[in-house]
C-alpha cells in the first residue's frame, strides 16, 4: 500500500515556485513525480483532488503533546492524531514535559512513542538548562545529535543574564538555535491578562507589555554580542515587533513566530471572564494585533504556530485567574491562518509559507516541500468548504478553545505523512 | 388583561360612604369602649380611605402606614414588589387599640399579612378592621367590623379603588 | 455570556448580584429605595420581616472577613432566612474540593442563595455561570474586581446625607489600584450621574490608563483633588503595600494623602467623609476627622444591613413559574 496518486489538484508550494494543476505521485514515503503521473505508475490509492488545494504538510513550531508527565491532558497518540486532522505533519514540542527533555534519553523516548503511533512527525526542543532550573547548562551537543532541533528554557526564567549570555555562546558553538519565549518574570508578577483597560476594569492582575519587551531587548543585545541564533516564540506586542524588525535589518540572526490566536483575538475577548481566552502571553490590544498582522506581511514574522496546550475540563472550570492558561489549538491553526487570507491581511501564498517553508527554515528541516525526492508530507484541503468549528468535536483530548461555533472557509480533506494517509474524510453512512 | 372596566362609584358617592363609615366606626368603638385609638392604613388604597377617617375621627397621632410586601404569603412565588415603600408607624403599638383600614377586603390574605406585620411592632390591645368595600371571595376566616359597601362579584371580576385626588371605584374583568 | 447579562433575567429583574457593571440607573435607584424600607426595622420589637422565611442563605467566604460576613448574616436573619456560615480558607480548597464541587454539594442541600467572597477576580461570575436555575449568587467581594454591596451602601449613605446625585463632586482617595470597592463605587457614581468623580493617589496606587478605563479625573495631589468636593471617600491602605515596592512608608502616605482637618477645610463646607472600614487612624485620616461631625462612617455600617437586606430580597428568585 505505498503508491499513491493525488490526482488533478492545484499543487501549490510557493517556496518551491510550484503552482499548477496536476497530479502528485508518491512511492515509498517520497514524492516521485509532480505534474503528470508517469505512464507506468500503478497507484494503490488514487485521491481525487479536483477543485482542491494540495500544499505541503504543515509544520507547527510549538505544540505541547503533554506526554510524558501530563497524560490526563493529552498523549502523543491523541495529539498527533489531532495534528493530522489539522493538516499538520510535523510537530515540535517544547522541552517542559515531566521529566524535562534535558538528556538524549528523554528526546529518544518521545521520538519512539511518536513512531509507534505514527500520525505525525514529532520533534522536540531540548532544554537550555538542566531541569529548566535556569542555572546549569544541558549537554546541548548531545541533545542536538539525538535530534533536538533547538534548545529552549520554555517558560522558566534563567538565573541571571550572565548565564543567559553563556548559554547563547555555548549553543552558538553548535549552531543550535535558541527558541525564546520572551518574558521578564518579575515584571509579569503573576499577572494573567494584558495590563490595560480590560484588566483594569475587571480587576485582573496585569502583565505589562514591558514584561515582553524588556526580555526581547535583553535577548537582542546579547544575541548581537554573541552571534547566537535566536528565534522568538509567540510574540504579543507591537513594541517587540518594532525592536525585532530593527535588529533583523542590522543583521542580527533573529527570527520570530506568532500564535494563530494572537492574530485574531484581543484583550476585549476576556470580557466576561472567559477562561478559554486565558493564554500566555496574554491577548493584547487591537493595535498590537494589527502590528502582528503587519509583521506577517513584511517578513519580520516568518512562521505561525499553534501554541497548542490541551487541558482537561477542570483546568478551565475555575475563576479566570485560577484557570490554567492555554488553548487546544492544533485544529484551528490552519483555519485561523486561512481566515487572514479571507480578510486580505496576507495572500494565500504567504499564508502557506508561514505554515510550511517558514517554520522549516527556522528549525532547519528538509520537510514540507512539494518536490520530487522529498518526504511525502502533504495536506489536501477544500478551499471553498464552509464549516462550523465545534469544541465538542475536537479530536484533541483538550476541548479548551475560544473558537467554538466560529465559521471557517477551507477544510482539510486529507493529510499524508511520509506517504501514509493520516487523515481522510469520514465515510458517509 | 382586563377586558372591560366598569365604573362603579364616583368620588362624591365614595366620600359620602366614608362619612357614613366614620359614624359607624365611632359607634362601634364606643360600644366596645375602645378609647384613644390609633389608626393604620394599608398601602396604597387603604391609606386614602384612612386619611379621611383619620380626619373625621380627629385622631391625634399621625396616621400609621404599612406596606405588606414583605409579609405576603406569596412572596416566594412572585418575588419582591418593585414598588415597595417603607412602613411608618410613629407610635407605640403596645397595649394600644388599633383601627386597621383597607380599601377592599377580598380573600383576607392582605389583612392576615397586615396583622402579622403589626404584631412585629408590638402587642396591640385590640384591632378593629375597617374596609371601604367588602366583596365576595373570602378564603380566610377574617371578618370586618365596619364596612362601607358590600359587593358580590364573579371570581374573574375585580374591584379597585383609584385615587388619591379623585377617588373612584372601578370593576374590571380579567379574561 | 457577558458579565452584565448574567445578573438579569428575561424580565430585566435581578437574579444574581455580581457587579455594578451592567445595571442601569433604574436598577440602582430601586435598590436604594427598597433599602429605605428596612431602615427603621430596629425601632420595632420584632426586628424581622418574614420575606425569606424557609429560604437558606449560605455565606461562602474564601477570604476572611468578620465585618462583611456578620452584616450579611444579620441581613439574612432579619429577612427570616436560615443562615449557613462556611469559612473556607484557601488552603483547605487547595487540598480538597474544587469550587464547583463545593457549589454542587451545597446546592444539593437546598441552599437558595450564596453570598460569596473570594480572592480571585471573576469568582462570583464563575459561581453564577454554574449555579442551578433558581439559585442566586451575591458577590461579597471578588479579588480586585468588584464589591457591589459595599458600593451600594456607600451610594445610600451619600443619598441620605447629600440628597440627589447629579450636583455632587466625589473624591476617592488612596489605593485605587488594588481596591474592588473603588471600582464598584466609580461605576455606581457614574451610573447615578454625579457631576464628577475624582481619584487621588500616588502613581503606584493608580491603575495605568485610569482615566480612559474607569471614567474619572486623576489627581496625584490631595489638595488639588479634594478642592470643593462634596463627598470624600478614603480607602483602606493595606500593610502589604509597604513591602511590594509600591509605597515607602505609612508615614509618607499620611504626609501626602492623609485626610487632616486642614485638608478637609479645602473641600466644600458640608462635605461628608466616608470610609469602608476598618480605619487606620493616623494613616488614612486624623482621629479628629474620623470622629468629627462631617464623618458618616458609623452610619455606613448601619446602612450596610438595610442595603444587604434590600439586595437579598430583590435577588431571591421566585418559585412561581415551573422551570
Amino acid at each position: 500500500m505505498n503508491r499513491i496518486c493525488i490526482a488533478n489538484g492545484r499543487l501549490f508550494d510557493p517556496a518551491s515556485g510550484l503552482d499548477m494543476t496536476g497530479d502528485l505521485c508518491i512511492a515509498d514515503e517520497k514524492i516521485v513525480a509532480i505534474g503528470i503521473a508517469p505512464e507506468d505508475f500503478d497507484a494503490d490509492i488514487i485521491i481525487d483532488a479536483g477543485d482542491k488545494l494540495v500544499i505541503p504538510g504543515l509544520i507547527d513550531l510549538n505544540a505541547r503533546l503533554r506526554e510524558p508527565g501530563l497524560e490526563h491532558k493529552g498523549t502523543i497518540v491523541t495529539e498527533s492524531t489531532a495534528a493530522a486532522s489539522g493538516g499538520i505533519t510535523t510537530v515540535i514540542c517544547p522541552p517542559d514535559t515531566t521529566p524535562v527533555i534535558d538528556t538524549p534519553a528523554d528526546a529518544e523516548l518521545i521520538r519512539r512513542r511518536a513512531k509507534q503511533s505514527a500520525h505525525a512527525r514529532v520533534l522536540s526542543m531540548g532544554a537550555l538548562t538542566m531541569g529548566l532550573n535556569g542555572e546549569q547548562l544541558t549537554e546541548m551537543s548531545s541533545l542536538q545529535v539525538s535530534g533536538c532541533i533547538a534548545v529552549s528554557n520554555a517558560r522558566k526564567p534563567l538565573l541571571n543574564n550572565l548565564v543567559y549570555r553563556r548559554a547563547m555562546e555555548y549553543a552558538a558553538t553548535w549552531d543550535l538555535p535558541i527558541f525564546v519565549v520572551p518574558n521578564d518574570h518579575a515584571l509579569a508578577n503573576r499577572g494573567c491578562a494584558h495590563e490595560g483597560r480590560v484588566s483594569n476594569r475587571l480587576g485582573l492582575p496585569g502583565i505589562p507589555v514591558s514584561a515582553e519587551t524588556v526580555a526581547v531587548a535583553t535577548t537582542l543585545e546579547l544575541a548581537q554580542e554573541t552571534g547566537a541564533r535566536i528565534h522568538f516564540q509567540t510574540l504579543s506586542s507591537a513594541r517587540s515587533i518594532s525592536m525585532i524588525r530593527d535588529a533583523q535589518q542590522q543583521g542580527v540572526r533573529v527570527t520570530a513566530d506568532v500564535a494563530a490566536h494572537q492574530l485574531h483575538l484581543t484583550e476585549m475577548d476576556i470580557d466576561g471572564f472567559d477562561g478559554n481566552c486565558h493564554v500566555l502571553p496574554p491577548l493584547r490590544t487591537l493595535q498590537d494585533r494589527d502590528s502582528l498582522r503587519q509583521a506577517l506581511a513584511d517578513g519580520t514574522i516568518s512562521a505561525i504556530c499553534s501554541c497548542h496546550e490541551p487541558h482537561e475540563p477542570d483546568a478551565k472550570l475555575a475563576p479566570f485567574p485560577a484557570t490554567e492558561p492555554g488553548i487546544s489549538a492544533l485544529e484551528s491553526l490552519l483555519p485561523l491562518t486561512l481566515r487572514l487570507v479571507d480578510e486580505k491581511v496576507i495572500s494565500l501564498a504567504r499564508a502557506i509559507e508561514l505554515l510550511t517553508s517558514g517554520p522549516a527554515a527556522i528549525a532547519g528541516l528538509p520537510y514540507s516541500k512539494l518536490s520530487p525526492g522529498c518526504e511525502a508530507d502533504i495536506c489536501i484541503l477544500d478551499p471553498e468548504a464552509n464549516w462550523e468549528f465545534k469544541a465538542a468535536e475536537l479530536v484533541s483530548s483538550g476541548h479548551n478553545t475560544p473558537f467554538d461555533r466560529w465559521f471557517f472557509k477551507g477544510k482539510v480533506s486529507h493529510t499524508l505523512f511520509a506517504g501514509r494517509l493520516t487523515y481522510s474524510p469520514r465515510e458517509t453512512a | 388583561m382586563t377586558a372591560q372596566t366598569n365604573y362603579f362609584m364616583s368620588h362624591e358617592a365614595i366620600l359620602s360612604v366614608i362619612d357614613g363609615m366614620a359614624t359607624k366606626l365611632d359607634q362601634f368603638l364606643r360600644n366596645r369602649q375602645r378609647k384613644n385609638v390609633a389608626m393604620i392604613g394599608i398601602r396604597t388604597g387603604g391609606i386614602w380611605v384612612a386619611e379621611h377617617l383619620h380626619q373625621a375621627l380627629a385622631i391625634e397621632e399621625p396616621l400609621g402606614i404599612i406596606d405588606i410586601s414583605f409579609y405576603r404569603d406569596d412572596f416566594t412565588q412572585i418575588g419582591l414588589n418593585p414598588e415597595v415603600r417603607p412602613s411608618m408607624i410613629d407610635f407605640d403599638v403596645d397595649d394600644r387599640h388599633i383601627v386597621l383600614v383597607d380599601d377592599v377586603l377580598h380573600t383576607g390574605r392582605t389583612i392576615r399579612a397586615a396583622l402579622n406585620e403589626i404584631f412585629d411592632y408590638g402587642r396591640p390591645r385590640s384591632v378593629t378592621l375597617v374596609a371601604l368595600v367588602e366583596r365576595s371571595g373570602r378564603e380566610l376566616p377574617i371578618e370586618p367590623n365596619v364596612i362601607g359597601v358590600e359587593v358580590t362579584l364573579q371570581p374573574q371580576e375585580q374591584i379597585k379603588l383609584t385615587g388619591p385626588e379623585t377617588l373612584e371605584l372601578v370593576i374590571g374583568t380579567q379574561r | 455570556m457577558s458579565a452584565a447579562n448574567l445578573q438579569l433575567d428575561n424580565n430585566n429583574k435581578l437574579r444574581h448580584f455580581l457587579s455594578i457593571e451592567g445595571l442601569s440607573r433604574e436598577h440602582l435607584i430601586r435598590i436604594l429605595d427598597t433599602a429605605e424600607s428596612f431602615l427603621n426595622l430596629s425601632d420595632r420589637s420584632v426586628k424581622k420581616v418574614p420575606a425569606l422565611r424557609g429560604k437558606a442563605v449560605a455565606n461562602l467566604f474564601f477570604e476572611n472577613s468578620t465585618r462583611t460576613r456578620t452584616t450579611f448574616e444579620l441581613a439574612a436573619k432579619r429577612l427570616s432566612a436560615d443562615v449557613l456560615n462556611l469559612n473556607i480558607s484557601t488552603s483547605a480548597t487547595a487540598k480538597g474540593e474544587s469550587l464547583l464541587d463545593t457549589l454542587r454539594n451545597l446546592e444539593a442541600m437546598h441552599v437558595d442563595m450564596f453570598v460569596i467572597r473570594h480572592a480571585d477576580s471573576g469568582a462570583a461570575h464563575f459561581f453564577a455561570r454554574h449555579a442551578r436555575p433558581g439559585v442566586s449568587i451575591i458577590n461579597a467581594g471578588d479579588g480586585q474586581h468588584a464589591h457591589p454591596t459595599q458600593a451600594m451602601l456607600d451610594m445610600f449613605t451619600i443619598r441620605q446625607h447629600k440628597g440627589d446625585f447629579p450636583p455632587l463632586k466625589v473624591a476617592i482617595i488612596g489605593d485605587i489600584l488594588h481596591s474592588r470597592v473603588a471600582r464598584s463605587q466609580i461605576l455606581a457614581l457614574n451610573t447615578l450621574g454625579v457631576s464628577e468623580v475624582r481619584v487621588v493617589g500616588p502613581k503606584t496606587l493608580l491603575p495605568m490608563n485610569t482615566r480612559e478605563s474607569l471614567g474619572v479625573h486623576v489627581f496625584n495631589d490631595i489638595e488639588e483633588g479634594i478642592a470643593g468636593v462634596d463627598v470624600i471617600i478614603m480607602l483602606r491602605l493595606q500593610k502589604e503595600r509597604m513591602t511590594g515596592a509600591l509605597l515607602p512608608s505609612e508615614h509618607e502616605f499620611f504626609q501626602r494623602y492623609g485626610l487632616t482637618e486642614s485638608r478637609l477645610r479645602l473641600a466644600s463646607p458640608d462635605a461628608i467623609v466616608m470610609h469602608p472600614g476598618p480605619i487606620n487612624r493616623g494613616v488614612e485620616m486624623e482621629t479628629v476627622v474620623a470622629d468629627g461631625n462631617q464623618s458618616v462612617i458609623l452610619h455606613q455600617v448601619s446602612y450596610g444591613i438595610a442595603i444587604r437586606m434590600a439586595i437579598l430580597s430583590m435577588t431571591m428568585q421566585p418559585r412561581g413559574e415551573t422551570s
